[in-house]
């Protein structure tokens, strides 16, 4: 509801072909009916808000960026006002509203640390002077095949360049002991048929005979815990959302993994999407959920197109839609993609982002159990966590318990990048030494500097880490984090003061700006870094208790995630002396 | 609406004070009722607390993090510190962060609580970046200060859901870079704006500033202490909007509404907000 | 007694009702902050129909905006009645109680039948069928109406008709449901409360009732005329007659606000004596044969002042009076005691105490209950009554508390008597914007960026005439013909011209106006006029905006 005023600025045709094809004008907030009767109202324009993310993806994509026309007609379409439509807009990364003066496809390249060590800057340079349009980003989930590259296509298709190498190999495929990894590199992930060969829909299959209460209660037994970094019994949050009334409750599966160093999620969507399809069905079999949600990044092309492509044969095949598999239960799923915003993995944020706002978190509590998504009952969870709840129904909790440890039961996906033989995602028991994993890998390659552990948001750890055991309980009892399964490896030949200030640089790049102590503390943190980077002596006393004291403030203080653990790896980099010493 | 008082009161612990406060109360209402003053930036008591500044944060047993008061129910039983050592640290910093970017030359009370709470904006890398945006001038009616911004959202809660339901404004970018702004900067008269000054009338920074104010600030002449406030009802309509009346030298030079008046919540339109010039 | 007085509801009361009926008002420009009310409501849930012929910026928030033609709102309401009885959606058991007249009103609609009504008003047909089903079976409804309402030339028919709804479905009397006429000037409710009409005391109390009077003579200390006096339509026509020849102005401009002005100007120049006490040099003032300077009532006096809730609230001086500018009060006083008259108190509070005896409506209302409590909603009897936050709950009482029940009223559409003819095309409606208020003598002192002061058309109605958007035309109505620069709005429907008469320096409306009128409310039909727009010249040399 708002007094909707537009400028002067019309859409071109294109722009408008753009807005139709996510909106059509029938559709619209306001309809004129006749001349003397229009429909329009608060209902309608909070039904349609959803989509405004997906229209200014359309405008993005058919012209290269948002001009004042294409929002003014986004806007007026959706009932949206034109001013917070452009504050949703200048959100994202992936979304431009200043004129790029050409309509050529964008070049992203990488510029956190695992390309930073593989050579992003002479990649740049040679795609520079081959007059490609190349713009510096943070992490693309690509660091098993660094230096990475994602091209933005203007009016044609997204793409990865290395997604048509087939050099890149998943380095455990095939390995029938793996439990979420069991298929990827083994099932056609474009074909049901084969999915269901490998057997696939046999736990949907089993859940709705065992009923909501039992599969619920057999994910509590088996201890599995979310795997994106807050590691909540995943149990709990489901009895929460069962237990709310109502049919208006929400499964999100959160595939939008942009912590510097993770690429699981990609790589499980890419190469089993129907496991997360599957899996999504029975938590919103056992939630009571109708609606079912995927979130993916936006820098995910292939995985996105096998994730929809998955979608529409499940639907087809009854295994989604208004009667699930005869349980004569409805679920279906919406698939919406992000846009360059790290801070949209956060729950809260990522449910504004799909509501059509900005991808700002939201205090907690409430939490979203009760109030997630359209402010309904939520049970959000990451694929890795979903796809364990396959084995968990099919074998039974005490089976899932007979690997990893009691604390931390069940396998863990690792994200292996930087200095080591053999980049990857690779499978293991909870509990596995960090140094065995990193031996998986092939082991590191030059002589061991630091690992960071959990990502820009974890910590580094020393070579006397390796023999810590990679469980939950083990890496608090440390210090350190599993975080989304980040392990970043750098040798003696990495110049980590600048990894220390890019990583303080990728906060205040991805701070949502929200609440004060993040906004300013990543930036007056950066700006800390980037001086001791350029005075090449040893961190003073006074410097040193400015970032402890923003530290703490930001831990403290900030609403969210992203702001508690802004400072850690920079703390962590000077207490293990990484920087901080004169040079 | 919440704040629906209630028969149900909650008890909570403030400090060393027991306080009993209607259920749907905040934290912050029982500090008040408690008598513990709490700074605040972004809370108005007409607007839904958005909980961005940080700076009534209180410690909470059994809450890792500190939590905002301005938007936390007090639930039975809670225990609230609100001078423990991470409190004030946490206010300090959150204080002096703002002093590093932004002019608060204007916003006095949180001058004063940034001397309360010993915040030292100069212990920061010189040179560090900071609003830097030009006073933007675009009419007779206010002026908009971004270098006095504080981002605390509450014009743009004012324009839109809490009052308005004009949405002229929004945030716009991200992180340091966020700005309150029209869509593509356009100027005020350009955008959906319908001057009602609900916006201004909220703002903790001056960053908003009426036309009035701003042009006796820019000549020396805005003398605060040398002013009365009437209240008094609009001329126009027939809503019956209290006005209060800002005179310095029997001239009105400034019209803003009691919050506490269940007619306007301390809104107007463009006409009570400005139309007094013939008096 | 039903259908007097003043709104039925609170403000506080649009906030948790169902469904909204916003008839003939464009209270988001118009009464600004009564709306940010009305959009609690909506974002609490409530659905919004908007009536109006324009689709204005209240229609903008509606669910559902009906587009009728100007003056068919008769039509309209009693198609909505009759589909309600049809639908047997009538509340019979509060017709049954509290009201009288029914079948009389049910006859008497039965000829609207969606059809016949859409032929009407100009809409589709199903419109009526939802609003009528909408409105009566939703929990809590209200109807708010303002000038499109009552600048008709059967301004309280209209109103009636209105009232006719709430009574069928028992809409009104509970909380959240209610009959709100939003008034158009900040003290015109208490102007009509103090007895500032022509047959009324202060209270209501008639003028012609012997009672009544006897109360007033008691303290006022003489007798007092029972003959009900003229309102301002009949009073110009007493000027030409020439039975009035000497008129006293305070506050008003009718030199401007009048329709037909041009002969109202006739009018007032015929006069022997004009004595016009006011706070700026308004055109009538300019006439007048004697300018009294008056305080700013709100801003630099002591007083009281009615909203549209019939809240009592305090006006205080901020400022002295400049020059030789004095309260109203002090002149009023002056004048009579120079005719030899004694007016009685002349402070402001001495005054409101001689009220309060006299109208029992006010009389709890103690100076220092309205200073505390943010004013006091009348009726309040005494200092211990809260204030009434609405009207008519007797309605829902089983013995109505000893009132006559609530009258249906049979009323049959007439049209604007102004029809359009092959001279006269377009319907031209007139309607105020949200910077500025009545003749701007007030609103045109500041320096507002919304100001508009032009001709509003249909695309398709200025394409035929060869009118681009920004162009200067001439608009001719039967009195007359004023200039003034075109604006193009799709969303105003073809053959309706719409245009604000803020602005009378720049663009004289009222030459245009219509000033045929209610004989039971003496209000004007400004709200319809026949004209023909003819193109001057082109945009190069004409400022479409001013300000």
């Amino acid at each position: 509801m708002a007094d909707l005023h537009f400028g002067d600025d019309q859409p071109t045709n294109s722009e408008r072909t753009a807005v139709d094809a996510v909106v059509p004008e029938i559709d619209a907030a306001t309809v004129t009916e006749t001349e003397r009767l229009v429909r329009g109202g608060r209902s309608r324009r909070q039904g349609l808000r959803h989509l405004l993310l997906p229209v200014l993806h359309s405008l993005q994509h058919e012209i290269g960026w948002i001009s004042p026309g294409g929002l003014n007609c986004a806007a007026e379409r959706l009932g949206v006002p034109p001013a917070e439509a452009y504050g949703v807009a200048t959100f994202y990364e992936l979304l431009r509203t200043t004129d790029p003066g050409h309509k050529e496809d964008v070049v992203h390249v990488c510029v956190d640390p695992t390309c930073a060590i593989a050579g992003n800057g002479e990649l740049r340079a040679s795609l520079e002077a081959s007059g490609a349009r190349v713009h510096a980003s943070p992490c693309l989930g690509q660091c098993e095949r660094a230096p990475a590259v994602f091209v933005q296509g203007v009016s044609r298709p997204d793409r990865v360049p290395a997604d048509d190498d087939e050099d890149f190999r998943l380095p455990q495929a095939g390995d029938t002991g793996l439990r979420v990894l069991r298929r990827t590199g083994v099932v056609d992930p474009t074909s049901l048929d084969s999915y269901r060969q490998h057997g696939g829909y046999q736990a949907l299959a089993q859940a709705i005979d065992m009923g909501p209460d039992a599969v619920i209660a057999a994910v509590s037994e088996s201890g599995l815990s979310g795997r994106g970094g807050a590691a909540f019994p995943t149990g709990i949050k489901w009895r929460a959302v069962a237990d709310e009334p109502g049919p208006d409750k929400h499964v999100v599966a959160n595939c939008d993994e942009s912590e510097p160093g993770t690429f699981k999620d990609r790589i499980v969507c890419e190469h089993d999407p129907f496991a997360v399809i599957e899996s999504m069905t029975i938590a919103g079999l056992a939630t009571g959920s109708p609606h079912g949600w995927i979130y993916i990044r936006g820098e995910y092309p292939r995985a996105t197109a096998r994730l929809e492509g998955a979608i529409a044969q499940a639907r087809s095949a009854g295994l989604l839609g208004d009667d699930v598999a005869g349980s004569g239960q409805r679920f279906d799923i919406e698939l919406r993609r992000g846009a360059g915003a790290y801070i949209c993995g956060e729950e809260t944020a990522l449910f504004n982002s799909i509501e059509g706002f900005r991808g700002e978190p939201r205090n907690k509590p409430p939490f979203p159990t009760t109030h997630g998504l359209f402010s309904q009952p939520t049970a959000i969870n990451n694929p890795e966590t979903l796809i364990n709840v396959l084995d968990i129904v099919t074998d039974g909790p005490e089976a899932y318990r007979s690997v990893g440890t009691e604390r931390s039961p069940g396998t863990r996906l690792f994200c292996l990048s930087g200095r080591v033989a053999v980049p990857g995602l690779y499978e293991v028991p909870f509990g596995t030494p960090l140094g065995n994993l990193i031996e998986m890998a092939g082991g590191p390659v030059g002589s061991l500097a630091a690992v960071l552990l959990g990502g820009a948001a974890g910590v580094f750890v020393g070579p006397d880490a390796l023999d810590m055991p990679l469980s939950l309980e083990d890496t608090r009892e440390a210090g350190a984090t599993l975080g989304s399964g980040v392990v970043t490896v750098f040798d003696d030949t990495v110049d980590m003061q600048a990894v220390v200030v890019r990583i303080a640089e990728f906060f205040r790049d991805e701070s949502c700006g929200q609440c004060v102590p993040c906004r300013v503390g990543t930036k007056r943190q950066h700006e800390v870094l980037v001086e001791l980077q350029s005075s090449g002596k040893a961190l003073s006393p006074r410097r040193s208790e400015l970032i402890d004291d923003m530290a703490l403030a930001m831990v403290d203080a900030s609403i969210c995630g992203l702001g508690h653990t802004a400072a850690s790896a920079v703390r962590s980099a000077l207490a293990l002396g990484l920087i901080g010493n004169s040079s | 609406m919440s704040g629906v008082a209630t028969e149900t009161a909650v008890t909570i612990r403030v400090d060393d004070q027991e306080v009993a406060v209607p259920e749907g109360a905040t934290i912050l209402d029982a500090c008040n009722a408690a008598g513990v003053d709490t700074p605040t930036i972004c809370y108005g008591p007409t607007l839904t607390p958005v909980n961005v500044c940080r700076v009534c944060v209180v410690e909470l047993d059994g809450s890792r993090a500190l939590v905002p008061s301005c938007s936390r129910p007090a639930e039975e039983g809670m225990v609230v510190h609100t001078d423990s050592e991470r409190v004030r640290h946490s206010r300090k910093m959150v204080l002096e962060f703002l002093a590093t970017g932004v002019d608060l030359a204007q916003a006095e009370e949180m001058g004063q609580w940034a001397e309360h709470y010993g915040a030292d904006p100069d212990r920061y890398v010189p040179g560090g970046e900071t609003m830097n945006e030009p006073v933007r001038v675009q009419d007779n009616l206010y002026i908009r200060d971004y270098d006095k911004c504080v981002l605390c959202y509450r014009c743009v809660e004012a324009c839109g859901d809490d009052a308005q339901h004009t949405y002229a404004i929004s945030v716009a970018g991200r992180g340091f870079g966020a700005r309150i702004s029209t869509e593509f900067d356009v100027t005020l008269p350009d955008s959906a704006c319908v001057y009602c000054g609900n916006c201004v009338a909220v703002c903790p920074t001056n960053a908003l500033q009426f036309k009035t104010e701003f042009d006796l600030r820019q000549a020396a002449d805005w003398r605060p202490e040398d002013q009365t406030v009437t209240q008094t009802v609009c001329s126009y309509c027939g809503v019956g909007c209290n006005l209060e009346l800002h005179v310095q030298d029997n001239q009105i030079v400034k019209c803003t509404s009691p919050d506490d008046h269940d007619v306007t919540q301390g809104n107007l339109c463009i006409k009570g907000r400005f139309g007094w010039n013939y008096v | 007694m039903f259908g007097a007085g003043g709104g039925t509801s609170s403000y506080q009361e649009i906030e948790e009702t169902d469904v909204i009926l916003l008839w003939g008002s464009n209270a988001r420009e118009a009464h600004p902050i009564f709306f940010h009310h009305l959009l609690k409501g909506l974002d609490n849930g409530a659905r919004m129909f908007c009536v109006d012929p324009r689709y204005t910026s209240s229609a903008r928030f509606a669910d559902v905006w009906v587009g009728i033609d100007v003056g068919t709102d008769i039509a309209l309401a009693n198609g909505i009645g009759r589909e309600i009885i049809h639908a047997g959606l009538a509340d019979q058991k509060f017709i049954d109680r509290s009201t009288q007249g029914f079948e009389a009103y049910a006859a008497s609609v039965e000829p609207f039948t969606p059809d016949a009504v859409a032929a009407i008003c100009g809409i589709p047909p199903e419109a009526v069928v939802e609003m009528a089903h909408a409105y009566a079976t939703a929990d809590k409804a209200q109807i708010l109406w303002t000038l499109g309402i009552t600048e008709h030339h059967n301004a309280v028919d209209n109103v009636l008709s209105l009232c006719n709804l709430s009574l069928l479905t028992g809409h009104v009397g509970r909380w959240g449901s209610g009959l709100v006429p939003l008034r158009g000037q900040n003290n015109v409710q208490g102007g009509g409360d103090m007895g500032a009409i022509p047959n009324k005391f202060p209270g209501f109390a008639s003028v012609d009732d012997p009672d009544h009077r006897a109360r007033f003579e008691a303290v006022y200390g003489r007798s007092l005329n029972p003959v009900p006096g003229w309102h301002l339509t009949l009073m110009f026509e007493a000027m030409e007659r020439g039975d009035l020849r000497a008129l006293y102005v305070i506050g008003e401009n009718p030199a401007d606000s009048e329709a037909d002005v041009i002969h109202a100007r006739a009018q007032l120049e015929s006069l022997e004596i004009l004595v016009v006490q006011d706070i700026l040099m308004t055109r009538t003032a300019e006439m007048a044969d004697v300018v009294l300077p008056a305080s700013v009532a709100w801003a630099e006096s002591n007083g009281t002042v009615t909203s549209s809730e019939r809240r009592v609230q305090r006006v205080r001086p901020a400022v002295s009076p400049p020059g030789q500018a004095r309260h109203d009060i002090d002149i009023l006083c002056d004048m009579a005691e120079a005719m030899g008259a004694e007016l009685g108190p002349r402070d402001p509070q001495d005054a409101w105490d001689e009220l309060r005896g006299l109208s029992a409506m006010h009389g709890g209302m103690a100076w220092e209950r309205l200073e505390a409590a943010g004013g006091l909603q009348w009726p309040c009897p005494d200092e211990d009554h809260p204030g009434s936050p609405l009207l008519h709950g007797w309605l829902w009482a089983d013995d109505l508390e000893g009132h006559d029940p609530a009258p249906f009223s049979v009323l049959q559409h007439e049209g604007p008597t102004e029809e359009l003819s092959n001279e006269f095309p377009l319907r031209l409606t007139t309607g105020r914007a949200l910077d500025s208020y009545n003749t701007g003598v007030q609103s045109g002192n500041y320096d507002s960026p919304l100001r508009f002061a032009g001709l509003d058309l249909n695309p398709a109605d200025a394409a035929a005439l060869g009118i681009a958007d920004g162009d200067l035309v001439r608009v001719c109505s039967p009195r007359g013909s004023v200039e003034m620069n075109a604006r193009l709005v799709s969303s105003l429907p073809a053959g309706l011209a719409f245009t604000t008469l803020h602005q009378p320096e720049l663009i004289d409306v009222n030459v245009l106006t219509n000033p045929d009128w209610d004989p039971k409310s003496g209000t004007a039909e400004f709200k319809a006029a026949a004209v023909r727009v003819e193109l001057i010249e082109a945009p190069e040399t004409a400022g479409a905006s001013v300000g």
